[in-house]
């Protein structure tokens, strides 16, 4: 008797069809009756107080209905606790249209409420807030000297500080017979999901709500607005099947969901607050960085001393903090290694997981060190990776869970064609274009966190399964109906994966590469403790069909029970449901990782990049005519879902490397390329060939799938490997990103 | 400056939209883009930046594809207008709707509208002959999640079908 | 975001008598009018739509050999003419390299020529400007100023003129016919657009009320050896930092007639008379246009954060001369080429 089994297959989207005809819905489009619209108005200043707030020509414009400030807002608690969202770094979280007090530029200081979004936005634009300004710190680099440690809380848990030093650094660097010693920069980006923040609030009646918010965490909303608010969470219902992308930009709530439930609240009517493009960058982004390497190696290759230290920006009311220098010597076993990361407090809003944060960050410096030190070694870039495989983790002294770079190197590389590339630079050229070749490892930590599902088998034959988790464009909809159909062997038809929406059992944020193993894996055990049910329900079936058998002597396929070693023995799990007079079958269970046991391993998924670059010698214009990005993430759900998330990623690291970046005027205290046509993300003529290949690794430690996520994995080794190819091309390298036109003149 | 919305009139406009004849009366304030989500329902044309840079609002208007956000819907008046509501149903999808879901030229699914009613004006219109020029010519239209080169794929093979 | 009037113009004169009054404006293909007025940039009381006037519509060969552009046909529809193709293939290019097909579609001739500045300050009406609120101030100056001219600024303004078709219209020796409330006239190309100097609220030399009905191009097209490169930091949809117009007229292997214009460098299309003559004569090389780029660039200063186009664009007229002697190399979205 052989299962069908969906994992592992490259089913297409199961809602593609209603994203491909405008008929997902997103956020700002349920209709409802007796809208009104809210339109936020932002700081003028930096830093400094409101003094006073004019609204009488706002007021005074057709349609208006209300303005909100700090000085007419219904009453918001005051303890720093009850602000805290799932993404909460150590701190005091930014309390919307609290007190008079500003603390960044843009902040949101009032929003006002019409009949029309029209008269929302020119009412909000006649507001006149006058503010009494006080001196502000923006710049990260003239503040160098304020920086110090994190704090530490549940973040620094789920993303931990740098472990101590090992052995003596400065003397073995000091040794070394080759060093190479570089210093990091890149600017602020801000995440710019295509879809832009917005909430549709649904007054009930009664208190009750119910929420269309663009979120990667429906249970994070529903709990941050009962607290805010001071509603039963069974009052509140947050819905958010379709998100226009995330990127971590909804990992924490954001001030329009505030805004959109407070004036419901108040005006108890329906109210949508939709941000505009520039309010998209008055929030959490991925901070500006600087960043010092200094590794030292023998003659032969082998790395010996690693230092590597990061400076980051953080708000001056809570302290974000990510990983960015762990990883080298996760991947390279040198003995003699300093860590350090430091945060440097400014006025500016309080940075924010942004994807593969951290990891992209550091990766970006140790990837590009360790090109510059093979260079100075006469050692081809892959080789000098090889003589430094890590088969253990010696900076945390644990194995791991599972690894299989080194299969990545050669997939990889034999697919890239990576024995063709040239040593030194300016030997390859296509006209006036140079050609370069370079690579990278990349490595993302497999975070692990309780999940929970519920699982339904109706009297119709359908399975139904049910998560508050969202999709922001993952595939995670699909790749949760292909693991609950396997588990019951039931055709993906009938299957119902129901999800975003916080109705549902209460999930995590959907971030940090996660959510496969976590709701993977609890969808998977809610699935078997429904098969334990049905199987205990058929048991009991008159005639005791299965006479004696064990689970284990049967088998769930076709939407029956079958006896191993008698297929003929076939119970349909509806007839099942009929025994049971016809009630459906419901289990709930969570699925609670176990941390003593995976604790004992370093889990990660791992991947090598390998690119080509073409720059025009004279004009310094640079293209990636082609990459191969080869991953090892553990059990591939859906090749075709994973291949996207990781060209994605790749895309993503074309744009760290040459594209994106926030210009912060530090005079001004503000950041002024805040649209998309100034803040530059890839068009599609900036993305040329780009492979994918998907490493087979087996991980029996990290979750009950053995999947590691695939979310970051893909950003992380792609950008090194272009500023290297870059490197590899002209003999330049750039260490301020991205690398812009004219850098390389 | 006039004094009031109410001085600014309000204005009779007459769509075809997807096939399909729409009469609106509109300030003239309003664009086509949120004439068409907020006045007609048709939430499928997205607003990804408001301000002409993304595309992610880009419908056929008489055969070209325009930004909407940019474009008041008085202007437009006695235009015929086809969204992606328009463009092929769930259970008759237009070649191009196929491909993107084979392809899995989308992922959040945001920037797709835009990018259908971009390729299907763009095929039609006869214009993109090598992957470079199509490239070029899509550009107007931004993907966050990075589906890049399976948009492309996905409008080469509707292009090769064709021929 | 203001509130305005709308009015549909039924004919030129009705257009230019619907506008005389405070806060009127003509409105076009809407690109660039309609965004500054979501932004509060501008505070528009009245628009007058052209977009009925069909009489602005056309495209019409000129009896001078020349050919006419309606103001109000749209970029892209000039850009795929076919008389523009065959005669002016240097305009088609740099049309195309402008925008995004979308905006090309509903971007009018006329509107190509009065598009405001890209700077980041002009742009945010929070900020000082003295484009925007005359007397406030140039934050440019000492701020973000990659986007930023590299000459003809003045203390009070360091913006670009963002239009790659101009570049091609300043190349050759397009000219500009308006009318306004005091009648119709013709404007040399190198005449319609102005300098900042003290007064950088002011883009171009066009009368109040005045609207663009055509722009007549002469009838060289140097459709032969011509070329548009564009550089920018991105492939496409994305201003220029430097971009170069280049038509050549080639005779036994020397330039009888060479023409330049830059794009991205100046408040307006920079092209100079006297780097041109000193083409004229001499073999098209490397070294010959280098000289010319010089001559272009000599009273060129840069600020912190875009000296570097000072060099760019000398490499730019380089490459883009030798580009122009092979039209078929080139590129979409005027990307380098050989």
């Amino acid at each position: 008797m052989k299962k069908q089994n969906s994992i592992g297959q490259p089913y297409r989207r199961i809602e593609g069809a209603l994203k491909v005809t405008g008929r997902a819905k997103y956020a700002a489009e349920y209709q409802v009756e007796d809208l009104l619209y809210g339109y936020v108005v932002n700081s003028k200043i930096t830093k400094g107080r409101i003094e006073s707030i004019d609204e009488s020509a706002t007021r005074a414009v057709d349609g208006v209905v209300e303005v909100f400030h700090h000085d007419n807002r219904s009453s918001l608690p005051r303890f720093d606790l009850l602000y805290s969202d799932m993404d909460a770094p150590p701190g005091s979280p930014f309390r919307p249209l609290y007190d008079n007090k500003i603390q960044f530029a843009g902040q949101p200081v009032a929003f006002v409420v019409a009949e029309t979004f029209e008269a929302a936005r020119y009412a909000a634009s006649l507001l006149t807030v006058h503010y009494a300004e006080e001196e502000f710190d923006v710049d990260l680099k003239a503040n160098m000297d304020k920086a110090r440690d994190p704090s530490k809380g549940l973040a620094t848990f789920i993303k931990p500080l740098p472990p101590g030093p090992r052995g003596d650094f400065e003397k073995a660097y000091a040794a070394a017979d080759e060093r190479f010693e570089g210093k990091f920069h890149h600017g602020s980006q801000h995440h710019n999901p295509m879809e832009m923040f917005a909430t549709t609030t649904v007054y009930e009646g009664d208190g009750k709500l119910t929420i269309y918010d663009k979120t990667q965490g429906t249970s994070n909303s529903q709990i941050y607005v009962s607290n805010l608010f001071g509603l039963s969470m069974s009052d509140v219902r947050v819905i958010a099947p379709f998100v226009g992308g995330g990127f971590g930009s909804g990992l924490r709530p954001q001030y329009q969901l505030v805004f959109s439930v407070m004036a419901a609240l108040e005006l108890k009517r329906n109210v949508r607050v939709s941000m505009d493009r520039r309010q998209m960058f008055t929030f959490g982004h991925r901070p500006e960085t600087f960043q010092h390497t200094r590794f030292g190696a023998t003659k032969d290759g082998t790395l010996t001393a690693i230092n590597h230290e990061a400076f980051a920006e953080t708000s001056n009311f809570e302290d974000y903090n990510e990983v960015v220098v762990n990883h080298a010597n996760m991947l390279y076993p040198a003995d003699n290694v300093t860590l350090d990361y430091k945060l440097i407090p400014l006025d500016r809003f309080t940075p924010m997981d942004m994807r593969a944060p951290g990891g992209s960050t550091g990766m970006l410096a140790i990837e590009t060190t360790m090109d510059q030190l093979a260079d100075q070694l006469d050692l081809d870039p892959l080789e000098f990776r090889l003589r430094n495989y890590a088969e253990r983790d010696v900076s945390s002294d644990k194995p791991f869970s599972s690894k299989e770079l080194k299969e990545c190197y050669r997939q990889g590389a034999e697919r890239f064609g990576w024995n063709e590339r040239q040593p030194t630079a300016k030997k390859v050229r296509r006209g006036n274009r140079l050609v370069g070749h370079g690579m990278s490892s990349g490595i993302w930590d497999v975070i692990a966190l309780p999940g929970k599902a519920t699982a339904t088998f109706t009297a119709e034959g359908k399975l139904i399964v049910e998560s508050a988790v969202t999709d922001n464009g993952q595939g995670t909809y699909t790749v949760m109906t292909q693991i609950a159909a396997d588990q019951l062997g039931l055709p993906l038809e009938s299957v119902s994966f129901k999800y975003g929406d916080s109705k549902h059992p209460l999930s995590p944020i959907q971030g940090g590469s996660y959510t496969t193993g976590v709701i993977g894996s609890a969808v998977k055990a809610a699935c078997l403790k429904l098969k334990d049910k049905l199987f205990h329900l058929a048991q009991i079936m008159d005639g005791y069909p299965l006479g004696d058998a064990l689970p284990e002597d049967t088998i769930f396929t076709d939407g029956a029970i079958i006896l191993k070693k008698d297929p003929s023995v076939r119970i349909p799990l509806t007839d099942i449901i009929a025994f049971n007079r016809g009630e459906a079958v419901s289990v709930s269970k969570s699925n609670v990782p176990n941390l003593l046991k995976i604790k004992q391993y370093t889990r990660a998924a791992h991947a090598a990049t390998f690119v080509e670059v073409e720059v025009d010698e004279q004009l310094g214009v640079i293209n990636v005519t082609r990459a191969v990005t080869a991953v090892a993430a553990g059990k591939i759900m859906n090749p075709k879902t994973a291949r996207s998330q990781i060209l994605g990623g790749m895309v993503w690291g074309i744009s760290m490397a040459l594209r994106e970046e926030t210009l912060l005027d530090n005079n001004l205290g503000k950041y002024v390329n805040t649209d998309l046509g100034e803040y530059h993300i890839p068009v599609h003529a900036d993305v040329h060939q780009l492979d994918v290949i998907f490493v087979p690794e087996e991980d029996r430690i990290i979750n009950e799938l053995g999947a590691k996520g695939i979310g970051e994995i893909g950003v992380i080794s792609m950008a090194p490997a272009i500023v290297n190819a870059v490197y590899n091309a002209t003999g330049k390298l750039v260490k301020v990103f991205p690398i812009k036109l004219g850098d390389l003149l | 400056m006039i004094k009031g919305i109410s001085e600014a009139g309000v204005h009779e406009v007459n769509l075809v939209v997807n096939d399909e004849h729409r009469q609106l009366h509109l300030p003239p304030w309003v664009t086509l883009l949120d004439a068409l989500r907020n006045h007609l329902g048709l939430t499928g044309t997205k607003k990804g930046c408001d301000h002409g840079q993304c595309g992610a609002c880009t419908v056929i208007c008489d055969d070209e594809r325009i930004l909407s956000c940019l474009t008041l819907a008085t202007m437009k008046d006695g235009s015929n207008i086809t969204t992606i509501e328009g463009i092929g149903s769930e259970d008759e999808l237009h070649p191009l709707q196929s491909a993107f879901i084979e392809h899995d030229a989308f992922q959040c699914g945001y920037c797709t509208p835009g990018q259908i009613c971009s390729g299907v004006a763009m095929l039609a219109a006869g214009r993109g002959d090598t992957r470079e020029e199509i490239q070029d010519l899509m550009s107007g239209n931004l993907c966050r999640c990075g589906a890049n080169t399976n948009i492309i794929d996905a409008i080469i093979a509707v292009k090769n079908q064709s021929k | 975001m203001n509130p305005f009037k709308y009015e549909k113009a039924a004919s030129l004169s009705g257009a230019i008598t619907a506008v005389q009054r405070p806060g009127g404006v003509y409105l076009g293909g809407g690109t660039n009018l309609i965004d500054l007025w979501k932004y509060g940039i501008t505070h528009p009381d009245k628009m007058v739509d052209l977009n009925g006037l069909n009489e602005l519509k056309s495209i019409t060969e000129l009896p001078d050999g020349g050919v006419r552009l309606g103001a109000l046909v749209s970029n892209n529809t000039t850009a795929y003419h076919p008389l523009i193709l065959e005669r002016y293939p240097l305009l088609s290019r740099t049309i195309l390299a402008g925008a995004t097909a979308q905006i090309r579609n509903s971007a009018t001739n006329g509107g190509n020529l009065l598009q405001r500045t890209r700077c980041y300050y002009f742009y945010d009406p929070d900020s000082p400007c003295n484009k925007r609120n005359p007397g406030s101030g140039c934050p440019a100056i000492n701020g973000h100023n990659r986007l930023h001219a590299i000459l003809g600024h003045s203390d009070s303004c360091i913006a670009t003129f963002p239009s790659d078709m101009c570049v091609a219209l300043a190349a050759l020796e397009a000219r500009v016919r308006v009318s306004g409330p005091d009648g119709e006239r013709t404007i040399e190309f190198t005449d319609f657009h102005r300098l900042p100097g003290d007064k950088p609220e002011l883009d171009n030399n066009l009368g109040q009320h005045e609207l663009i009905t055509a722009i007549d191009l002469p009838a060289n097209g140097f459709a032969d050896n011509y070329s548009y490169l564009k550089l920018r930091d991105r492939n496409s949809y994305a201003f220029a930092l430097v971009s170069v117009a280049t038509g050549l007229s080639i005779q036994d292997g020397l330039i009888r007639e060479a023409r330049i214009a830059l794009g991205g460098v100046a408040h307006i299309p920079w092209r100079l008379t006297a780097a041109e003559a000193e083409l004229r004569g001499k073999e098209p090389t490397e070294a010959n246009f280098a000289t010319a780029a010089d001559i272009i660039l000599a009273g060129a200063s840069g600020f912190e954060h875009n000296s570097f186009k000072i060099e760019l664009a000398r490499r730019a007229i380089i490459r883009n001369g030798m580009m122009a002697l092979d039209p078929a190399s080139q590129r979409p979205g005027a990307q380098p080429s050989l």
